[in-house]
């Protein structure tokens, strides 16, 4: 599944497109930034309701292509603009964290 | 070849360019991706530890055709005890630094998984220096 399908199904706004037909092959759910660079894979996306640069940092690091910010976050500006110098899809769920892997389990997982 | 960057206290912002810039570099080199993985992870968190905890510091890294050498040095409160910083776990990262999702005690863990040899010089007071090889052979 590709990330335009994702946005299209889970009903997401797209704050930076990047990276749309990027092939997503599962999902990491963690607030916590050393779990996400230890454990994430590239090729997932990343929920998240941390909202700061250092998001897309580490999602630049891992080759994550799409970040999904639940419960409507708001990104910082520099990390919108670090996103969009490092190609990182940045998304925004009116879900929480649950509902967004649950949705997206079922798509994906 | 080596390369030299400056680490700034409490300076989150600019975090992780210097993983981002030896990132870019071994990928031009044509260095296997699994190998870059753990260089970017070790050094991020590297990077991190020294935003959050030091003073300031400077990051130092060598790469010739077989390893990539990372120098983390600081100026800092230093590491009271090392063994319990390795666990797993436990952190002395403040409620801000917390906030933004670090502090879960996973950092020093995480390097020592991605290289294949770390060192650790610390003294309290003073600051540490963290050195990590990645192997690319």
């Amino acid at each position: 599944m590709t990330v335009k399908e994702i946005i299209e199904k889970l009903d997401l706004k797209c704050l930076n497109e990047a990276n749309l037909d990027a092939e997503v092959s599962g999902a990491y759910a963690s607030d916590l930034l050393s779990d996400v660079m230890g454990n994430a894979r590239s090729g997932q996306v990343w929920i998240t309701m941390q909202t700061h640069k250092n998001v897309t940092a580490i999602a630049s690091l891992k080759d994550i292509p799409a970040v999904i910010l639940v419960r409507s976050g708001v990104p910082d500006t520099d990390m919108l603009e670090h996103a969009r110098e490092e190609d990182i899809c940045i998304l925004v769920s009116k879900d929480a964290t649950f509902q967004v892997c649950g949705k997206l389990y079922a798509l994906i997982g | 070849m080596h390369y030299s960057f400056n680490i700034e206290r409490g300076n989150f912002t600019d975090a992780g360019q210097a993983s981002s810039s030896v990132k870019r570099t071994l990928k031009q080199l044509g260095v296997d991706p699994v190998n870059i993985k753990r260089t970017v992870v070790a050094l991020f968190e590297a990077e991190i530890n020294a935003v959050a905890h030091a003073y300031g510091g400077r990051i130092d890294v060598d790469i010739d055709g077989e390893k990539i050498v990372m120098v983390v040095a600081d100026e800092g409160p230093g590491i009271p005890n090392l063994d319990l910083a390795m666990q797993e776990g436990w952190s002395t990262a403040s409620a801000k630094v917390r906030e933004m999702g670090y502090g879960a005690g996973m950092g020093l863990p995480n390097i020592k998984k991605n290289t294949d040899d770390l060192k650790i010089d610390t003294q309290v007071g003073v600051g540490t220096t963290v050195t990590m090889t990645v192997y690319l052979t």
